[in-house]
């Protein structure tokens, strides 16, 4: 079994963004850079598969030098091979799965494994978009995934609890917190990690299907008020401004 | 055209449905467009109902095979709609089933997507949609440069109106052929409550909380003011058996509910990120000092395991949530 694990950087959670100077992207000073927690997810998924039933594990991620970190990381957990797609990985998701299509598209993976969003650009839509280009089967917001001969069972997250979806391989499973537990790199893996290299492929060119033309930081929220009292009177001035100021209920 | 995809449930038009497809006769008259609903499903009765808020064309395809959702036959549903009408504008909310199948739809389509929306226009007879990046920290406005356009909207911020549309039915037929996924079963949680994404009220413990089984309390505040029970990240890593899909924050549910109650919660960036586009925030929390107060409309200093049984025994008091 041949899998393809795609990994995003993005800035950490901690991170207080900060418009850049163009006014329609983030001010990279100060950014923490970290792997998007959901790929954590998908990447431990596919070394528990490799670990199971034995599986080829590719980790690959779209983005200049600086991704190639995500990538050192993901050797050291346990990808056998990594490949860094040179292009822009942080813009439109559709450009980013064309360019990972027109890479995975004959290489004959099974499975595609990635976080079910991108921490940040939260857009939640490279990896069904990415099925769609393969033309193959997708699960997204995944808990729990089961592998037959061919086929694949998934538990993914819904509105009031969650639904199992059952398909054919190959396929495309984004994941989702719950998953796994992701492992911390061994002194063992990171040693291996630093004598495998990381190929790098010029990505094929693609048309974005939209763009960001402004970002701007949300307004800033009214001075709020404190409630005096004991607490049986506080409570009671709360559900009386609740009620009379801001007409909630 | 501008076509919307619909969810029914119990032969009703689900409300964040609703909400996207009045959006869509929002935009329509302001570009003079039509505005068409679609729905799917083993049976589309109800689908009528698209009409009350705009629809002038409801297609419905009702089959068999639909009635277990599928990502690539919905997908396919979807595009082959938006080639038969010409439609250059397409909808769905920002639901499970939207959220899975709009982008495949979009990428069949060549078409660019925006997910989450909070904010569309018709600008140049093009879409443009204002959605909220690095989970509410800030917000992007988004321009398309395909033909197509798609985008989901968030729940509860685009209002339901009502505004009747010529609604002419048009029966549309299944997708063909085998399906790549199925949905084969539901596994509903315990009380079926609605989503956090979808609440009006939400009250929310952290890591002042102490324990899961304290939640009881929340619960109790929650039921008797007609909310739903959230908690931060703090609370759902501490081990207290806290399912993660009840975590609001940047690595869980982004909300935007009326009315948000903080209890025990500090006010980690992680944190506000998730539920700073609520409409008024309440902070219950020990510390005077808590980052949460500088957000909230209304602030409690106090112990919350006082001051939450009395709201609870207030709200019953002065018959709040029984209307």
């Amino acid at each position: 079994m041949k899998i393809l694990v795609a990994l995003k950087q993005v800035p950490d959670t901690e991170t207080k963004i900060k418009v850049a100077a163009d006014g329609k992207s983030l001010d990279p000073a100060d950014v923490k850079w970290i792997t998007s927690p959901y790929d954590e997810y998908a990447l431990e998924e596919a070394v528990r598969i490799k670990e199971g039933k034995g599986a080829e594990v590719v980790a690959l991620s779209v983005g200049g030098d600086t991704a190639k970190e995500v990538l050192k990381n993901a050797l050291a957990l346990g990808a056998d091979s990594a490949v860094l797609l040179k292009g822009d990985g942080q813009g439109d998701a559709f450009a980013v799965a064309q360019m990972i299509a027109a890479y995975a598209k004959d290489k004959g993976f099974d499975l595609i494994l990635c976080g079910n969003k991108g921490l940040g650009g939260d857009n939640a839509a490279m990896g069904p978009m990415l099925a769609e280009l393969l033309g193959v089967a997708q699960a997204n917001v995944v808990v729990k995934l089961e592998l037959g001969e061919g086929t694949f069972k998934a538990e993914r997250e819904i509105e009031v609890g969650s639904e199992v979806v059952e398909g054919a391989l190959p396929a495309v499973i984004t994941a989702q917190k719950g998953l796994n537990e992701p492992r911390y790199a061994s002194l063992k893996g990171i040693m291996a990690a630093k004598k495998k290299t990381i190929e790098e492929v010029d990505a094929v060119a693609v048309t974005a299907g939209a763009q960001v033309s402004a970002l701007v930081l949300p307004p800033e929220r009214p001075a709020g008020r404190l409630l005096q009292g004991d607490a049986s009177a506080q409570a009671q001035a709360l559900l009386q401004a609740l009620k009379d100021e801001a007409k909630v209920f | 055209m501008i076509l919307v995809f619909c969810e029914l449930k119990d032969g009703q038009i689900r409300k964040p449905s609703a909400e996207v497809l009045s959006e869509g006769r929002r935009l329509a008259d302001a570009s003079g467009k039509k505005v068409g609903a679609l729905f799917a499903g083993a049976s589309c009765a109800g689908a009528a109902e698209a009409a009350k808020f705009g629809a002038d064309l409801i297609l419905t395809a009702e089959a068999a095979t639909l009635a277990s959702y599928s990502s690539d036959a919905f997908a396919t549903l979807l595009a082959d709609a938006v080639k038969s009408k010409g439609a250059t504008v397409l909808l769905a909310a920002a639901t499970a089933v939207g959220k899975d199948v709009l982008p495949r739809a979009a990428a069949r389509l060549g078409a660019g997507y925006a997910s989450d929306v909070t904010g569309l226009a018709m600008v140049d007879g093009k879409l443009q949609a204002v959605r909220p990046v690095y989970a509410g920290k800030a917000f992007a406005t988004t321009t398309f440069s395909s033909a197509v356009q798609a985008a989901t909207t968030r729940p509860n911020v685009f209002p339901a109106a009502e505004k009747a549309g010529a609604g002419t039915m048009e029966a549309l037929a299944a997708p063909a052929g085998d399906f790549k996924s199925v949905v084969k079963e539901i596994l509903a949680k315990a009380g079926g409550k609605v989503d956090l994404s979808e609440a009006n009220v939400i009250v929310s413990g952290g890591r002042g909380m102490k324990d899961g089984a304290n939640f009881k309390i929340l619960e109790e505040l929650a039921d008797a003011i007609g909310g739903v029970v959230g908690a931060s990240r703090a609370a759902v890593d501490a081990g207290w058996g806290l399912p993660h899909s009840m975590q609001v924050g940047q690595t869980g549910k982004v909300v935007s509910p009326t009315l948000y109650i903080a209890c025990g919660i500090s006010g980690a960036i992680q944190h506000i990120a998730g539920m700073s586009g609520s409409k008024y925030i309440v902070a219950i929390n020990k510390d005077p000092e808590a980052p949460i107060f500088k957000l909230a409309n209304y602030g409690i200093v106090g112990d919350l395991f006082e001051v939450v049984p009395e709201l609870t025994k207030a709200a019953k008091a002065m018959g709040i949530g029984s209307n």
